[in-house]
Parts: C-alpha cells; structure tokens; sequence
C-alpha cells in the first residue's frame, strides 16, 4: 500500500535519473543542467511567477481529465476542448463590449460552455447511444477544433483586418489582469484551487459526483444502483470539457489576449500527464502541474545556460507516464475492468 | 494395488482415463473430495449433478485448465497430468465447453485449424482444412459450412463447429461440458447421433449434464457426483430417473432454521405476462410474509427475470408492487418504491469494490433524502448509519471507512443484503444470496430471509440450490427455459419431483 | 475549376506522396490493432523512425543502413510498449501516450545534442527515385505513379505482403484470433502473449518506415515536430479502413488527398483549405458512431489477457 502511494514520486524520480543518465550519456553535466533547469524554474520572484504561468493551464486541464477519469472516461481530447473555450472566450472578448464584471465571467463562461459543448455533443451522444469509443471521437474532435480554429481566423470570421492570421485583440475588459507584472501570470491563478476545490467538492460531497465516480469504478452496478449510463457520460463529458474550455479561456484572457495560428494546444495532453501522476487527485493536480510547468520554463534556461536541450523535459515526462503505467495503473483510471475487480472471495 | 475384477471376472478392457482420489479445493469450498472415476473404451459416461457439485471442477482437471490437490490421473494406462490445453489436446482429449471457445469473427474453417494449421508452403492450407472438415461432416453426420463466420451460425450450428474442431485434431476423448443446455430438442437428437457415430468407433465420451432424460438417453454408464463427492456410479439401464434424482439432490436437509407457518397475507408484488427476450410469459405473485422460490438449473432465464423486475431490461407485462404499477418505472423509481434487489453476482452488480462500506450501504439509496439532501451527500448520516449496520450486522471488520474490496466474500454479502434490507423494502428479490459463501454466511442471510417474511414482507429467491429453496421457500416454482414449469406449495414439493421439473420432465 | 484540379496528375500524385508515410503507420497500426492492442504511439514510432533514418544515412553515407536502423529503432520502441501493454497487462493508451512523449522528447534531444540549429546535413542521402519502365509511360497513371522515390513502391510491396499474411497464412490467422478471443485462441493452443508481443513489434517497424518517409524520403531532412500528428491520423485511417490493410490504405489516402487538395486550392478557390481538412476526421467520428457505416473492432482490441484467469 505504501509503494502504492509512493509509487508517482519512484517514478519521477526514477525519471529524473534516467535523464541525468541520458545528459551524462551526451557529454553534458546532469548536474549543472538540473541546476540550472530548477534556476529558471524557482530561482527569483519572476521564475516562480513564469513557472506558474506555465502550471496554470496544465492545472486547469489536468483537473479535467482527473474529473474524466473518475468517471470512467478517457477524454484524451482536452486539447480540442482547450481550443474551442479559448476561441469562445476571445470571441466573446473582442466582440462584446460591457463592464468588466459581466465582460470577463462572460467570456470565462463562453469558454465553459463552448468546451462542455465540444466534448458533450459529438463525443458524448456517440458515446452514450452508440457506443463510440471516446478515446478515438476526443481526438478526432481535437484536430477538428484546431484547423476550426485555423480557419475561424485565416479568412473566417475571426480574422482581425490584414492579412495576419490572427484574431483582434480582447478588450480590456475580458483581459484577465496580470498578477506579477513583467511575468505572464495573470489573475486567472485564482482560479486553479478554486476549481481543484470544486471538483474535488462535486466528486466527493454530491451526488451527482457520487454517480459518476460510481459508475466510473463498476458501470453494471451503477446501473442496479439507478444511474442513468448515458446521462453519467454525457454529464462526466461536458463537466470535462467545460474545465478544458475555461483552461483555455484562462490562456486567451489571460497571456494570449488574442488567437494565433500558433497558439499552442500541448497544455491538454499534459493535462493528461498531470491527471495520472496525481492519481485524479484534484489536490494532487497542482503540485503535479507545478512540477511541469517548472520543468517547462526551467527546461528553456537549462537550454540557454548549461546548453542542454529542452527537449530532455519530455523525455522525463514520457519516463513518468510510462512507469506511472508500467506499474498496473489500470486499477486508478479504469478500475471497472472485470480482471481487477475480482478479489478472492 | 488391487486391481478390480470386471463383472463374472472377465477381462476388461484397460480404462481409456482412470481418475483416482482427486481432490481440489478452492478458498472456502472443497469443489472435489476424493472423487474415483474411470472411462472404458467406446462408452459415453455420464456425470450428473447439480451446480456446484464438483463437474466442472474435474472436467477443469481433466482438460488441464486447474490442477488438482491431490490425487492422480491415468490416460490409456500412463500417468497423466496436463498443464494446459495443449497438453490435453496433445494427449487426445477433446473438450466442448459450455461457453464455446469459438472466434465468432472467423470462419468455421479457420476456427477448426487455429493452432493446427496446415500448411502449403508458408500460407495456410485452406483446401486441405475443408477437406477434412468435410470428410468428417460426413463421417458423423454433422454437416457444416466451412466458409461462413461463425458470427452467423446458430448456436446448435456452432456446437458441431467445437465437435468438429475437436474431431479435426484426432481428440479419442470427448468431453462435452453440458452439451445440450442451449439445443433445441432437434439439434439435441443430432447431437446423440454424433455421438453415437464416434463411440462406434471404440472412442469415448464424458457427457457431463443434470439432465435426467438426456443423460438416461445417451449414456452408457452415469456417476453422480454432490458437493464435490461421488455419490455413486451405475449402469444407465440399471438406474431410474427417480433413483438418480434421489443421488443428485440428496436427502440432506438443512436444520437449525426456525421457519414457523404462517399465513400469507396480500400480494406485495404481481407479475402479469411478464415477458422479456428468452422469458416468459410469466404470471406470478409474492404474498406478504411470504418467501417465493424459483427453482431452476443456471441459464433458465433467472438473471433476465432479475433484470426485468429490477428495471433494467426491457420487458412487456404488468408488474405491481403493493398494488402501484411498477413496470412503467425506470430502476431508480422502483427502488425508491420498495422494490430491493441483492444481484447474483455480487462483485459485478451489488457493489463498488474500491469504495468504503458506507458508500456501498448507499448506493442504491443515495439519489434523495436522508441520503443526500438538495444534492449535497450527508455523509455524517452516511457513516453513522453504517457505524449501526455493521454492528446490527456483524459485518467484520465493523468499519465503514475500509473498502469493501478487503472484506471476505460472507462479509461483502452482508454488506448488501444489509443496504437492501435495512430500508424495510416491501419485496426483496434475492439471487442466489448465498452463492460461494460459507456455511456461516449462508445461515446468517437466511436468518435474514426468514427475518423479512416473519415481518410481512415479500420475498422472491432465485437459486441454484434446491435444498436451499426447500428449506425456505413457502412456494416454488420452477424455471425451465424461461418459463414455469410448475408453481407448488412447500409442503406439496417432493425433492425427486422438483428435480425432474428442473430437468424439463414432467413426472 | 474544382475539375481542372481533379483532373490534373500532380493533385493525385502528391495524393499519393502524402497518403504513403500515413499508410505505413496505419499499417503498423492494422496490425497491433488486429493483435488486440491499440495503438496510439504509432506517432511516437514514426518519429523514432523518421530521426533515425536520418541519422544513420549520414552517418554511412547508404540511406538503405538509414532505413533498416529506422525499421529496427522503431521495432524496438515498439518492444518497449509490447513489454508493458501485453507482459504487464499495463493501459494500452497511457502507454502510448508515454512512448509519444518519450519519442518527441529523445529525438528532439538527440537532434538538439547532434546537429543543433543548423540541423542534419544537407549531404544526407536520399531514398532514390525510381521510374517504373512502362508504368510511367502511361498516360495520367505514368504521371500519377510512375515516378515515386523507391519507399512508395516499396510500401506497395508490404501492403500486399501484409495482406498476404493476414488474411492467407496460419501466422496472420493466430495473429487475427489473439485480437478477437484470446482465450479461446489460447485453448486451441496459440501462444497468445507471444503472437501479440510480435505483432506490436512488427506494427513499429512498418510505423517507422513511414516515418522515414516523411524525412529521409520526402524532405531529406529532420526536424522535432515533423510528425505533426500523422501517427493519430493514421490511427484513424486503421478505424476507417475497418481493421484492413487496404481499407487503412484507401483510408490513408483520403486523407492524402484532403491535404494535397487544400494545398492545390489555396489562392484558387475561397473553399477553407482548413475546413476541408477536417472533413477525413468528422468522417471517421462518423464511422465510429455508426452513422457511416459500421465498422467493429477486433473483439478484444485494448483489453488485457491475463492466461491465469
């Protein structure tokens, strides 16, 4: 049981050596890299402040797929949600014009609806009255959204004037206000615990979340128990999605303040990372995508200064996923398999 | 050793399989205790017994699929001890089992060869495979289409798919696992003509069954096996049905419950015509103060009867609960109404295995109040009353916060017959309760049983276990594909009668 | 307009350019699938590939030796994920997931460390071109597919190979049963973990073959994020061409031909190239709901077999 609850701490551990091994291996001082690598990420006001910018959309996303997961889901897809809040939020930034008090919980809550919607409509009806499987329909709903998103804003209706694929910028209004000036932390940080407390209230003290994590660890007897399976996925979809949809009306409001092209999708996927290191733990997420977004804006300075490729950070998170999995993580995601329910009688 | 004498000390031929004291035992239960079996070149052998009597324990063994505690086998006079299938298949036993081991999206002829293939070159010689099939259809009279999925056949189709696969790899022992159970009395009759076929040719068969008429059909010799123990072996034309009913059920009655009469009062819960995929229609009641056995042999349609009154299969038909319609709720509704239900399968459908006792006593109960008040849990209720359940219970160890999963088996049961008790449903539906427990176990959940009809209340058992409805039902009926074959007072039923009701004969 | 294009070689023969690196993924992808493990690394394992590929023809200066160690440094990718998915019973898309970001971050590492900003060399030798005598010379079908550099024709060569074995040998029948019913494949005595293990392995050498299409065959070149997420539409193709070698194929070249076309009508038409570049993934969305069709998995695609229960 202890080794259990160890077990995401071994493995990042382990992780971290294996990549010292792998600098070592490459002529590089594991040392002077991991050093500079924590350096950026927590040395100075400012490092904390980038290495929580960095977090918050992972915390936010990875509390989506944590919620997705107790119950029952794979909802692989919180990137296209990502997109699609952050493409309602701007949306409602740059279009509407109205005090700061409605303008800002209105694009925040655009980016909500707009998340629950793309991951309730399609994946969720093809789930819940077709059997689809929503690993497959999240994805494909992913890259969906990002070329809608292209296109929203390269000769769609979203392109601000000029040839820029861009869309205009979000009035003051929706702006998420800057927490620690200079940096790109905004106010939206607030809104990580508050949602961490949240879900963790709606899994554990309603009873909504009771059927959900119900159905999530045994569907048949989520069914002798009355609970609906297609409502149970379809709620478990959009609750999702609208968390990924506010990740990413976080990210437009907050940093972006407007749609690129490049406007980066990864925080879903990491998301993914941070819900299983911390066990669908919505408490365990903050601290798990703290450790990601350190190793995010740590990994640039380790590049910068001790010359070391950023691209070791992934290979330490694939390292962790895969001993976090190796280990027989079925038991925490999709406990509802038969196999390893039955227990000796 | 002593070898015995066949009848008026004539030669016998050696056994084809000499099983010799084989014992094994699973936690809680001695599936086989010293059972002595052997099978003579070109008989078919019949072993009767009810559920859990210990059959498919020793086919298991026989097949290499469990191994045995103790005890020895011999195939063709060399000792014989398989690991696995292959072993088996490799030493010429052939198994037909009950869940067929077929790949319903390949084809006949390619489920025939899979693991013995034949080759032409490096691809698969399909024309030799259709060959053989074909010569082999004809030599037992078992036609099949080699090309067509085995997804598209029937299922009297599929079982000649497993003969002949067997067949294909020269299997000179058969063993058919409750072969007819899913045959309609034609493709049954075919099947005897197989069999006959292949013994003509001095092979042999194990035909393991609990039905009566068919085993009186076919069989040569027939064992009767109970609670893991050979009760005896006969000659088939020497033994009655009557006789083997007898040794099948046992007179074995259960004592030290306290099962007072009582006169039933209204009907709590009436089914008209009710109907679903493979039952009915069905036509019953369950009185107040009342226990109603359904008696049956496995796969009569008793999960589908559960399913249907529990609300969570279609079905067509009246179903009153306390004289309110109950068939046009969905299962929460019923629920709420009074309707408790304690699933067969405990593991799969009576609870969450990872989550504690209290969420499991709540979980066909959390939906309203006391439960969960304006959508919020109270859990302080949640876990004072599951402080006083398992008290009242004796469910060990008496905490609520452990998960079930680490509770043993009779535990786990008490955890959800508690929950669908402890809120005074008006009928309980309980399905094989006792199912895998220990003898404790099984006296406390018929305590339980006893305890709700001593209280007025209605109950519906379903269970496998005939001595178990003897001793407490006040009524029973008997499942025979989907239907009743009968509906007699306790004190009308006859253990040998009920056992042929069971077997699909009327006596 | 729309049928000048559709009638023009060059819009059907970068079809095909496009379509082929996708089609060997989802031919590895076939073939995991079939064994009962899905694949969502194939991503992963085509930019091993595509790295390696690279790596070793400059280093050797013979884009053969590039191709063969990207074969094998994908197969062994592969072993990693059939190590764990199939011997450790471990969650088929967590470890994929693991392998994708594992094979972004080392070979984006490697590339870093080895080349730097100024990336592989430009002396690395390509896969050559070949000209199919008589093939070529017919007309619009010459142009179309007469004249690929030699890993289109070569992914010919699997395909059929792969369809061979599949569908015709007694390896690609215990290879189809372990996907479908493993317990019944392991009661008429097939290896079960065995052929999955091997199936998972073969599925990451195919994989990795179009990843080094994509650099050593198209661009001559490597760069971290050139995968750009063709291993997911691969998977898509494998679950739109229902589990077949050609179905995956024909597959892939829908999704080929969305993206040669919406490069042909940039400038040409005011159709989006982006909304049509979704069209091959709300098509197989539809697929899978049923709406389109009906395609079924392998039985038991992503469950774990565990021969003691």
């Amino acid at each position: 049981m202890t080794s259990d609850r160890l077990w995401p701490l071994i493995a990042t551990g382990l992780a971290i050596v294996i990549g010292g091994v792998l600098v070592a291996g490459f002529g590089h001082d594991p040392v002077a890299a991991y050093g500079s690598l924590l350096a950026g990420a927590f040395g100075g006001g400012y490092a904390v402040a980038t290495t929580l910018a960095r977090a918050l959309p992972l915390m936010l996303a990875g509390l989506a797929v944590a919620l997705s997961f107790q119950s029952g889901l794979f909802n692989i897809g919180a990137s296209g949600q990502f997109w699609l809040g952050a493409i309602a939020a701007a949306w409602v930034g740059f279009r509407l014009e109205a005090p700061v008090w409605l303008h800002l919980p209105a694009a925040l809550a655009a980016g909500a609806v707009a998340g629950a919607a793309w991951a309730a409509i399609v994946p969720g009806l093809a789930k819940a009255y077709r059997g689809a499987n929503e690993v497959i329909t999240t994805l494909m709903m992913t890259y969906a959204a990002v070329y809608f998103g292209h296109y929203l804003i390269e000769g769609g209706p979203m392109q601000a004037p000029g040839f820029v694929p861009q869309s205009p910028e979000i009035a003051s209004s929706a702006t998420l206000p800057t927490l620690v000036p200079g940096s790109q932390l905004s106010w939206g940080l607030v809104l990580a615990p508050i949602a961490a407390v949240a879900v963790w209230f709606l899994l554990q003290r309603t009873a909504l979340g009771f059927a959900l994590r119900v159905t999530g660890l045994n569907p048949r007897a989520a069914r002798y128990a009355g609970i609906n399976p297609a409502w149970a996925v379809l709620t478990a979809l959009a609750l999702s999605g609208a968390i990924a949809g506010v990740a990413g009306a976080v990210q437009v409001l907050g940093v972006d303040h407007r749609l690129y092209d490049s406007f980066g999708t990864e925080a879903g996927f990491t998301g993914i990372v941070v819900a299983l290191l911390a066990r669908n733990n919505p408490f365990g997420v903050l601290p798990a995508a703290v450790l990601f977004g350190a190793l995010a804006s740590g990994g640039n300075t380790m590049q910068l200064s001790a010359g070391v490729p950023f691209h070791l950070v992934d290979v330490i998170q694939g390292l962790i996923i895969f001993f976090i999995a190796a280990e027989g993580l079925l038991r925490y995601v999709r406990p509802a398999r038969p196999a390893l329910l039955r227990t000796p009688t | 050793m002593v070898v015995e004498a066949g009848p008026a000390g004539s030669r016998e031929p050696p056994p084809v399989l000499r099983v010799r004291e084989l014992t094994k035992q699973f936690p809680g239960v001695r599936a086989l205790d010293g059972v002595d079996f052997d099978l003579r070149p070109g008989e078919v052998h019949a072993i009767l017994g009810e559920n859990g009597a210990g059959k498919s324990t020793l086919m298991n063994i026989v097949y290499g699929l469990l191994r045995p505690d103790a005890g020895a086998l011999e195939l063709w006079g060399r000792p014989y001890a398989p690991a696995s299938p292959r072993d088996a298949a490799v030493a010429g036993v052939g198994m037909v089992h009950q869940h067929f081991m077929l790949i319903p999206a390949l084809t006949v002829a390619e489920n025939v060869a899979l693991g013995a293939e034949p080759r032409r070159g490096l691809s698969l010689d399909v024309g030799t495979v259709h060959e053989r099939l074909r010569a082999l259809s004809a030599a037992y009279g078992m036609e099949v289409p080699p090309q067509a999925r085995v997804a598209d056949l029937s299922v009297g189709m599929r079982q000649r798919v497993e003969i002949l696969k067997a067949l294909y790899r020269d299997a000179r022992l058969l063993v058919l696992d409750e072969p007819t159970a899913l045959l309609t009395p034609q493709e049954t009759l075919e099947l005897f003509g197989a069999i006959r076929a292949y013994t003509a040719r001095g092979l042999s068969v194990i035909f393991v069954s609990h039905k009566l008429d068919e085993v009186c059909a076919i069989s040569n010799r027939v064992t009767v096996l109970r609670h893991g123990r050979r009760v005896a072996t006969h000659d088939t034309r020497d033994a009655t049905p009557r006789e083997l009913a007898r040794e099948m059920v046992g007179r074995d009655v259960m004592t030290g419950l306290d099962r007072p009469p009582r006169t039933p009062g209204p009907p709590l819960l009436t089914a008209v015509n009710l109907t679903a995929p493979g039952l009915g229609p069905l036509s019953f009641d369950v009185r107040a103060g009342e226990i109603l056995g359904i008696a049956g042999v496995e796969g009569n349609g008793q999960e589908t009867l559960v399913t249907a009154l529990a609300g969570l299969a279609p079905a067509r038909g009246a179903l009153l609960l306390d004289g309110a319609r109950l068939d046009r709720l969905n299962a929460r509704r019923r629920i709420e109404a009074g309707l408790a239900v304690v699933p067969s399968d405990r593991h799969e459908d009576g609870l969450v295995l990872p989550m504690t006792v209290a969420e499991n006593l709540a979980l066909r109960r959390f939906h309203g109040p006391p439960y969960t008040r304006r959508g919020l849990l109270d859990l302080r209720y949640w876990y004072e009353r599951a402080g006083r359940i398992v008290q009242a219970y004796d469910v060990r160890p008496p905490r609520p916060r452990a998960p079930v999963a680490t509770l043993s088996g009779g535990n786990q049961q008490k955890v959800v017959l508690a929950r669908e008790i402890d809120a005074g449903p008006t009928v309980l539906i309980a399905s094989q309760p006792t199912r895998g427990l220990d003898v404790g176990a099984t006296e406390f959940v018929h305590r339980q049983l006893l305890r709700l009809r001593a209280e007025g209340r209605g109950v519906l058992l379903l269970s496998l276990d005939l001595d178990e409805i003897l001793a407490l039902a006040d009524r029973i009926a008997v499942l025979y594909r989907g239907r009743f074959m009968a509906t007699v007072p306790r004190e009308a039923a006859d253990r040998e009668r009920l056992g042929l009701l069971m077997a699909g004969t009327e006596p | 307009m729309i049928l000048d294009l559709l009638v023009n070689p060059q819009l059907w023969a970068s079809t095909v350019v496009l379509a082929i690196p996708i089609a060997f993924a989802a031919i590895g992808g076939v073939f995991s699938e079939r064994a009962g493990v899905v694949n969502i690394a194939l991503e992963g394992k085509m930019a091993i590939g595509a790295f390696t590929a690279v790596a070793i023809s400059a280093l050797t200066g013979n884009v053969w030796l590039g191709l063969l160690s990207a074969l094998a440094a994908a197969a062994l990718t592969a072993a990693a994920l059939a190590w764990a998915t199939v011997y450790l019973r471990a969650d088929h898309i967590i470890c994929g997931l693991a392998i994708n970001i594992l094979a972004v971050g080392i070979t984006g590492f490697l590339f870093n460390t080895i080349y730097g900003p100024l990336g592989t060399p430009t002396s690395t030798p390509p896969v050559p071109t070949w000209t199919l005598p008589g093939l070529s010379t017919i007309p619009f079908i010459g142009e179309v597919l007469g004249n690929h550099q030699a890993l289109v024709y070569l992914f010919f060569a699997i395909l059929v190979a792969a369809n061979w074995v599949m569908f015709r040998t007694p390896l690609g029948l215990r290879w189809r049963a372990v996907g479908e019913y493993p317990r019944a494949a392991d009661a008429a005595g097939v290896p079960v973990l065995r052929v999955k293990f091997w199936a998972v392995v073969a599925a990451g050498a195919v994989a990795g073959l179009g990843g080094a299409d994509l650099s050593v065959g198209i661009l001559n070149s490597f760069s971290p994020d050139m995968v750009a997420g063709r291993g997911f539409i691969a998977l898509a193709a494998v679950i739109f061409g229902g589990w077949r070698p050609w179905g995956a194929f024909w597959a892939s070249v829908l999704f080929g031909f969305t993206t040669a076309l919406s490069f042909q009508l940039q400038g040409v038409s005011r159709v989006s190239k982006d909304l049509l570049l979704i069209l091959p993934y709300a098509a197989t969305v539809l697929v899978l709901a049923g709406v389109v069709g009906r395609t079924t998995p392998p039985a038991s695609d992503g469950l774990p077999y565990d021969p003691e229960r």
